[in-house]
């Protein structure tokens, strides 16, 4: 439905868009993102018509949008800072796209009702913006922002404002409001647990490039690149080489630990001499005093060099022979205590060869 | 509910503004009007408001000014003409402060400084010199003059004169207090966020409708400071129709002033200074009410 094809954006000498292209569904929640300066805010500029493409094309149901000024396109954007009129109720501030148009007055009024039910702040119609919270507010701007049904809805770190509890139940507001009203989202955050619980597809974006879109689940377990790999979650990035090649696995060397086994990724062909990186997810590795391994698990022993105590689990860092530090978590489920070691503690760690990820 | 050292503070801190708005303010005002009700002396000033007969103590206090005030159309009138005066040069104020002060506070911060400076520019020169100056540009004999009856005998109408009319009262009195309109609509402008027009033209709104929906309405506390700052001086000023106004000029500052100094009519001076400052305050408290910012005038909870 939306389509960015080779659009670039440069500011001086600053490439913030380099040849960005991609493809948004009908119905979608996409979300882009990234750490600050990647360009995604740029590109959600632009899609909103805020600023123009330097070379490219952005195509909405087949027709150019690049023309168009941001009051003409059926697009509507949720600012990271509200941008409620502070001078107009909230009933005036959501009916302000609809007086834009030319709907009567009486319709507006049912369609204002309507929407206010839909984000469960019925109450508050004749408030000013600055009588609410911040999650009021964000609703309200959502409201307003989908009232008159755009093709298309663009948010900007609408939640960055708000605490962590309230976000959390903002996140589930905004994933039911999707399905229920049925408009394409496209979503900006730096928040990658924000991303993975929010959107159907992700674009992970670095230096004014897309580094991967997937869905969140391929998206975390089999990253294209160390870039996706680090940025999204906690993650083992472990330097190797390949050393030899078989149909579905791969040998490889790692510094410090010697050679073990791993699964290939279909999507690379490896030769052996190849430099690759090995990703691990540290709740994938088992760590315990003492393990017993089956026939397709490597094993190690170290200690515990460190460790964060999260509450519900503790991250601890593992120093296996020659200093090579890994992180692996465990879920502090065992009743009545808190944590099962302690910095100092001799440690086993071991994971099944499908556990890591191999990129190049 | 504050403590006492608040309240105390907070008493402490208000008598000085307080002890001035009551010796200076106050107190005149209420010398005036007791003024406005005694005869005026035989050589000016105040007769005495007493006399004691046969040991019979008599007040000698009258309406007889107040009924001056109504009997002829002139005071009145001339009230009138000061107000529509005063009206008029806060509205074209408005007309040309806005672009100026709007064009300010959406330049580039380094520069807004330099432009803010070249508004307050005549400040420097003393504003009887600039009043002057306006004789000169005014005087029948000027350059301005003198090119446009140029065009009006070409024309063969009548030759214009600028100097000693209404025309020249009010030009001067929106170039003297153009600046006290644009420095608050400039504060006013320069805080307004951006976004929240990037908001308006993202729902919908062209350019005029996010000027006359969003910054129009959020800069009306501006100019409500400003029309108190340009209205109030202009409506009580007599120095500029004195030197510009001629007869047709004449302002109720003018005839304000002609009683206490040349008529030496202290008591129905008074009379008329009352009348301005009663209207002056009703206009200021209007425009407080009106100029309080919207979300806190009407957020009231």
């Amino acid at each position: 439905m939306l389509e960015i094809i080779d659009v670039s954006r440069r500011f001086g000498d600053f490439v913030a868009l380099d040849k960005v292209s991609l493809n948004i569904q009908a119905g979608e929640f996409f979300t882009l993102l990234g750490p600050s300066g990647c360009g995604k805010t740029t590109l959600l500029r632009l899609i909103a018509g805020f600023d123009q493409v330097d070379e490219g094309e952005i195509l909405l149901d087949g027709k150019p949008l690049t023309a168009l000024n941001p009051e003409q396109r059926p697009i509507h954007t949720v600012f990271q800072s509200y941008a409620l009129f502070p001078h107009m109720t909230v009933a005036e501030n959501i009916a302000f796209p609809l007086r834009m148009t030319k709907i009567a007055k009486p319709v507006i009024d049912l369609m204002v009702r309507e929407i206010l039910e839909d984000v469960r702040l019925p109450d508050k119609a004749k408030h000013y913006p600055d009588e609410l919270s911040g999650g009021q507010k964000q609703r309200i701007a959502i409201a307003r922002a989908l009232v008159n049904r755009p093709r298309l809805l663009l948010l900007d770190e609408p939640l960055s404002a708000l605490d962590a509890k309230l976000r959390e139940q903002m996140q589930i507001e905004l994933i039911n409001l999707q399905k229920e009203i049925g408009i394409t989202f496209v979503y900006v955050t730096h928040d990658q647990g924000e991303a993975l619980a929010l959107s159907h597809r992700i674009a992970v974006m670095n230096k004014g490039e897309i580094s991967q879109i997937d869905e969140p689940s391929v998206l975390y377990s089999c990253p294209d690149n160390r870039f996706v790999a680090d940025f999204i979650g906690q993650c083992n990035l472990l330097d190797a080489t390949v050393v030899s090649v078989a149909e579905k696995q791969l040998r490889i060397s790692i510094a410090g630990l010697g050679e073990l086994d791993v699964c290939a990724n279909p999507e690379i062909d490896f030769a052996v001499g190849d430099t690759c990186a090995l990703t691990l997810r540290p709740e994938k590795i088992r760590l315990a005093a003492q393990l017993d391994i089956t026939d397709d698990e490597v094993l190690f022993s170290g200690k515990v060099h460190d460790m964060l105590y999260l509450g519900d689990v503790t991250v601890y860092i593992i120093e296996l022979a020659n200093g090579v530090l890994i992180e692996a978590m465990l879920a502090n489920d065992a009743p009545g205590r808190t944590r099962l070691f302690d910095t100092g503690d001799a440690v086993q760690i071991a994971w099944h060869t499908d556990a890591g990820h191999l990129v190049a | 509910m504050p403590n006492r050292a608040e309240r105390l503070s907070r008493i402490l801190l208000s008598l000085p503004p307080g002890l001035y708005l009551l010796l200076l303010f106050a107190v005149p005002s209420l010398m005036m009007l007791f003024a406005s009700f005694r005869f005026s002396g035989e050589y000016g000033g105040l007769a005495p408001w007493y006399y004691i007969e046969d040991g019979q103590f008599t007040l000698d206090l009258t309406l007889e000014n107040w009924q001056r005030l109504f009997e002829s159309d002139i005071y009145l009138g001339l009230l009138l003409k000061s107000l529509a005066y005063a009206l008029a040069t806060t509205l074209i104020c408005v007309i040309m402060a806005y672009p100026l002060a709007l064009m300010i506070a959406r330049s580039k911060k380094r520069h807004r400084d330099l432009l803010l400076l070249l508004v307050i520019l005549p400040f420097w020169s003393n504003f009887l010199v600039r009043i002057y100056a306006w004789m000169i540009i005014f005087s029948p004999q000027g350059a301005l003059t003198a090119a446009l009856n140029a065009v009006t005998s070409s024309l063969g109408l009548e030759p214009i004169t600028l100097m000693f009319s209404g025309t020249a009262v009010i030009t001067c009195l929106v170039y003297v207090h153009l600046p006290f309109m644009i420095l608050p609509l400039y504060a006013n402008l320069e805080k307004h966020d951006h976004r929240l027009l990037d908001a308006a033209q993202d729902l919908g709104a062209n350019r005029f409708q996010c000027f006359w929906l969003i910054t129009w309405p959020l800069s009306l506390p501006g100019i409500y400071a400003g029309a108190v700052l340009v209205f109030i001086p202009s409506l009580g000023i007599f120095a500029i129709p004195d030197l510009l106004g001629g007869t047709n000029g004449i302002m109720i500052g003018n005839v304000i002033k002609q009683q206490f100094v040349e008529s030496r009519d202290w008591p129905f001076g008074s009379v008329l200074s009352l009348v301005l400052t009663a209207i002056t305050l009703v206009l200021v408290l209007l425009a407080a009410k009106l100029g309080s910012p919207a979300g806190e005038n009407n957020g009231k909870k």
